[in-house]
């Protein structure tokens, strides 16, 4: 079992950051970005409700098995594509290790 | 004019249990909301959550939390204005305060307490270009007199209960209903998808899903708009009256930024004293400020608001004693 994991979250100026998650504290992908100063606004919370966090999955993780509250939050959030997800609904686990998102731009 | 002791600018969870603490000091609130309801974030975003953090509550509804508020401080009388949004703040010469709302609402009171949590909640507006120039010219966010748009051309996009509901609706109204969503899919209520469905089968309602709308164009006023079909890119150009985007709500800072408060990542900073801000007579409490230490919880903003009104007593009465009573002992003696 491993301890930590790394993941890169490139900023909207495409910037790449590569960060070191630890396992086993139930981090999800947008406290990571959060924690690592990024501009992730996170205005819920957490709860799949303000889409603030909307980001792409760039790597070849099949992540997308989004729940309902999260299609529900997508359905209002602009720049959606195929690949967009929640990083707030993104866990931070083993499966992820090696993860690449852009952060989606914000609208007005 | 509403003339209060303490104008609360939010009515989340915080600035209405700001409301008990102010009455059990005989301090009388007036709380404004640009939401038409009161609750904030737990009526708007989160109804039907639970919250497991209330003291005493094992879990709760947020709706029912802001329920619970509501009867809590009915006691203490307190006026809402809602519906309007805080916009202007004019300090009088005898230190109190004139707060202005979006439909010119005029509030004077010597306390304001800003409790606007991630700030006021306005619509969502999609990312196109020319959007501005067409609002009010054709483009709505909210509808508040659907006859506005009688045997008019309309286009709904979005695919959220308030899209499906206004799509039946106008469907009777309009001349013509297109709505348009990214999925081809949706998730609201299932009856309102089936009722959608069955007048898209009728006719009744052009239904363009797996679409977007991506340009609008008029000479001053809306007259089309574009709809981009996602996976073969095929565009098609709809001559319409109106265009209405419903995306939901969004938290935005809005004019309180402009009010001369130290204001640290779209949160007011204050001292953890009194909760007041750097300007006096004006306080901030729950998510909307920020101080060492600092947790985003309504049980923080509980804390917040009861420390608070007592500073705010000192402001108004500054010659008065206080002496602080507990509600098992005196119980709660409500205005008239």
């Amino acid at each position: 079992m491993k301890e930590s994991i790394n993941i890169t979250i490139i900023d909207r100026e495409d910037v790449p950051h590569e960060i070191e998650v630890p396992l086993g504290i139930d981090l999800n992908l947008m406290e990571v970005g959060k924690g690592s100063e990024l501009p992730i606004e996170g205005t819920c919370g957490g709860m799949a409700l303000c889409a603030s966090c909307h980001c792409y999955v760039q790597s070849e993780h099949d992540i997308f098995d989004r729940s309902d509250d999260e299609e529900d939050m997508l359905d209002q959030a602009f720049f959606v594509e195929d690949n967009s997800r929640l990083a707030c609904q993104v866990k931070m686990t083993e499966a992820v290790d090696g993860l690449v998102v852009k952060l989606a731009e914000v609208g007005d | 004019m509403i003339e209060t002791d303490i104008a609360i600018v939010g009515a989340g969870p915080v600035g209405l249990f700001t409301v008990f603490e102010a009455g059990l000091l005989k301090l009388r609130c007036h709380l404004i909301d640009a939401l038409p309801i009161p609750g904030g974030q737990c009526a708007e975003i989160y109804p039907k959550k639970p919250i497991y953090d209330i003291p005493g509550y094992p879990t709760i509804l947020a709706g029912e939390l802001v329920d619970n508020l509501m009867a809590q401080i009915e006691p203490f009388k307190p006026t809402f204005t809602l519906g309007e949004r805080v916009e202007g703040l004019e300090k009088q010469e005898d230190g109190s305060f004139i707060l202005t709302t979006s439909d010119g609402t005029k509030i004077k009171a010597p306390v304001i307490a800003i409790a606007a949590g991630l700030g006021c909640f306005e619509p969502r507006k999609p990312p196109l270009e020319n959007l501005a120039q067409f609002e009010k010219k054709g483009v709505d966010y909210i509808i508040k007199d659907p006859e506005k748009f009688r045997d008019k051309k309309v286009v709904i996009a979005g695919g959220g209960d308030s899209a499906l509901d206004w799509s039946i609706f106008l469907a009777d109204v309009s001349s013509e209903v297109t709505l348009v969503h990214r999925r081809s899919s949706f998730r609201g209520a299932l009856d309102s998808v089936e009722k959608v469905m069955d007048l898209a089968k009728a006719g009744k309602i052009n239904l363009v899903t797996e679409a977007e709308v991506t340009a609008l164009s008029g000479n001053g006023k809306l007259n089309a708009v574009e709809i981009t079909h996602k996976k073969e890119g095929k565009k098609k150009t709809v001559e319409v009256d109106n265009f209405i985007p419903l995306f939901g709500l969004s938290p935005k800072l809005g004019p309180i930024a402009e009010w001369g408060l130290n204001i640290t990542k779209n949160a007011i900073e204050v001292d953890t004293l009194d909760y007041s801000t750097n300007v006096e007579g004006i306080y901030a409490i729950g998510d909307i400020n920020t101080y060492e230490g600092k947790l985003k919880l309504i049980l923080c903003g509980f804390h917040e608001g009861t420390l608070m009104v007592q500073s705010a007593f000192k402001r108004i009465y500054p010659d008065k004693k206080l002496s602080f009573k507990y509600t098992t002992v005196n119980g709660v003696q409500g205005f008239e």
